[in-house]
């Protein structure tokens, strides 16, 4: 029943039980924060206040603010949505996809992974709602009758199909990652001393939960289906934010190479951040080193090799496209990417996406957590720039040279941009001392497989 | 005669599943099992029937296609018909391409939340709901056995025992 191969590294190092392991989850919860925690908190506090400040700005006085103009009318706003819509994908990745493929190692990351989704949807709704310009009317996109105000939604239009997807996404994303947290608030509570407040909240999050066996079954069935839903819909909503380009007529983003290219890109930008922030997490809370090992990076940077590695193919497929259509708009659009005023970002984000993951088919460098961290950083910006060049490259030379024109952001596009990065933070740095942020329950049921000391008394045994 | 509930504490979760295959292998029924973590096999080991919540989700899915089919065709076709950018809109079947994404996503929306809910319902969970395990170490290593017995109840308690349970106590029902 718990036989696994023994060429395969244990997941669980250093000797865990059970006990040990509700121990560690436990830990960050009922003890004080460290001086690490509280920097980083104070410090995206004070970025994501700033950020709002400036949202309150824009809105009092109008998208005018940011450094739009008539030829590029979409720029940062919208490649910040799609960076940190991306950002969420890796997510739903790794605790749907990787559960239907039966990957045990998902089981020490997926909690996190999945906070961070939602947190990154949260930043990504933002942007859409405040470049409508007058946010208290954005209940205008939702399908209401014409005696509401607005005509009836356009459901022809990919704007809409945007609005239904990344609701979808974001309310099914937040089930499926709470339904997994019950069991593991269920534990908080029963540790908690009776009367305390700990007690009294970790009651009204756990909903009751007592592990019946019939509510195991239960339970394992429903993650089963909502991991079977949430694959095709984490697919659909980035074929879906691809379309808002591909289905325009502008050079440079009518291609049918979108949607796939953007979910392997957004998978690669995924995991990059799930990287950032486990690296960050396992040095601040280092009890979870047992459960976040080594061979959890490794995998993952083999994610961001072969992802990074389709991204690069999708970008030379597109160029050859741009010429071998024969099209002289689209080919300018892609030689103006390349050698025009814009060509920094575009090697930028060619060096950034294309280049950098390849060092990581040495195993050395693929294991090393300094070197893994560094590319995680570069990832984040080149997909941060990939976004910016189809935008903004795409527009700001149109069919008109004389309406040609340059992007250069405000102040306020650079500090909106900021901000979210601040309030991300703060949601995971929060996050982080008041969930359990590994599912211990379905770690538990991997130790007498995966674990270290049950793989080296199977050894002995032999 | 009252009715008597025998609790069996195990500390592993092999000598728990053999204690469930020899209690009932000896005809006693197992009213509940208190685990820690979801026991593949631990359903059948107690004759627990299959959940039907895949079932009911597929429905919800099927629902939710159709509400989203209806709800494009009323709102496109039926209450306000325009032509935007020359796109069909005089029948449901020229505009059913550009209908696709959004009937995919309410059918995802229909059958993961509701399935959720009835999960919810069904397993009486609800926010402050208190919890019924008898013994709080069953959320962190321990597993717990619980057998409802009519009379003599020291014939399970000595088959808990027996199959290595590390306490046994029993009380009273309370009606």
């Amino acid at each position: 029943m718990h036989y696994e191969s023994p060429i395969r590294e244990p997941l669980v190092l250093n000797d865990k039980t059970y006990s040990q392991i509700t121990e560690d989850i436990a830990a960050p919860i009922e003890g004080r924060a460290n001086k690490h925690w509280w920097t980083l908190f104070i410090i995206s506090l004070a970025t994501f206040l700033w950020g709002m400040g400036c949202i309150a700005y824009t809105v009092g006085e109008g998208i005018g603010v940011w450094g739009l103009n008539k030829t590029v009318n979409w720029a940062w706003d919208i490649t910040n949505f799609v960076w940190w819509v991306g950002i969420g994908h890796a997510g739903t990745l790794i605790s749907a996809v990787l559960l239907l493929f039966r990957q045990k190692w998902r089981m020490s990351i997926n909690r996190s992974a999945e906070a961070m989704t939602i947190f990154a949807v949260v930043q990504a709704g933002l942007f859409p709602i405040i470049h409508m310009g007058r946010p208290w009317l954005a209940y205008y996109v939702l399908p209401l009758p014409n005696q509401f105000g607005s005509l009836w939604v356009n459901f022809n239009s990919p704007l809409l199909w945007d609005v239904f997807a990344i609701s979808t996404y974001l309310s099914v994303s937040l089930v499926f990652w709470y339904m997994g947290l019950i069991p593991d608030f269920a534990m908080i509570r029963d540790r908690a001393k009776t009367g305390k407040a700990t007690q009294k909240i970790y009651q009204i999050l756990s909903f009751g939960w007592s592990g019946k066996a019939k509510h195991w079954q239960r339970f394992e069935l429903i993650s089963l289906v909502l991991a079977g839903l949430a694959t095709p819909l984490v697919l659909s909503v980035h074929t879906i934010v691809s379309m808002d380009f591909a289905t325009s007529v502008i050079p440079g983003w009518h291609t049918t190479i979108f949607p796939p290219y953007f979910v392997a890109g957004a998978i690669f930008s995924g995991f990059a951040m799930v990287q950032t922030l486990l690296l960050v997490m396992r040095k601040v809370i280092p009890g979870l080193q047992s459960y976040i090992t080594i061979q959890h990076i490794e995998l993952m940077n083999i994610v961001i090799m072969v992802t990074g590695s389709i991204v690069g193919v999708a970008y030379i497929t597109e160029l050859f496209i741009a010429y071998y259509s024969g099209v002289e708009y689209e080919q300018y659009a892609f030689l103006n990417r390349a050698t025009g005023p814009y060509a920094w970002a575009y090697w930028c984000m060619m060096s950034c996406n294309v280049f950098s993951p390849q060092f990581m088919w040495f195993k050395k460098l693929r294991t090393s957590i300094a070197f893994t961290f560094i590319i995680s950083i570069i990832v984040n910006i080149g997909m941060w720039f990939e976004r910016f060049v189809i935008i903004v490259t795409s527009l700001h030379r149109d069919y008109l040279p004389s309406s040609w024109s340059m992007f250069s952001p405000s102040f306020v596009d650079v500090s909106i941009f900021i901000g979210t990065i601040g309030f991300f933070f703060v949601l995971f740095l929060l996050y982080s001392r008041t969930f359990p942020v590994i599912a211990q329950a379905e770690l538990k049921s991997i130790v007498k497989s995966s674990g270290s000391q049950y793989k080296k008394d199977r050894k002995d045994e032999h | 005669m009252s009715t008597k509930i025998v609790y069996g504490l195990y500390d592993d979760d092999d000598v728990l599943m053999d204690g469930v295959k020899a209690i009932r292998s000896k005809g006693h029924h197992i009213d509940e099992v208190y685990t820690p973590f979801p026991m593949h096999g631990l359903d059948h080991a107690m004759g627990l029937k299959e959940s039907r919540l895949a079932i009911c989700s597929f429905i919800y899915g099927v629902i939710g296609a159709a509400f989203a089919i209806w709800m494009m065709w009323y709102i496109m076709i039926y209450n306000w018909p325009q032509n935007i950018g020359g796109k069909p809109n005089f029948t449901l079947i020229d505009n059913l391409p550009a209908f696709i994404p959004i009937t995919f996503e309410i059918t995802v929306l229909f059958a993961g939340h509701l399935m959720v809910i009835t999960y919810l319902i069904r397993c009486k969970l609800y926010p402050g709901a208190k919890t019924s395990s008898p013994d709080p170490r069953t959320t962190d290593d321990k597993f717990l056995m619980e057998i409802h017995v009519n009379g003599d109840t020291s014939e399970i308690k000595d088959l808990m025992r027996e199959t290595g349970a590390i306490e046994v106590t029993e009380k009273e029902e309370n009606h």
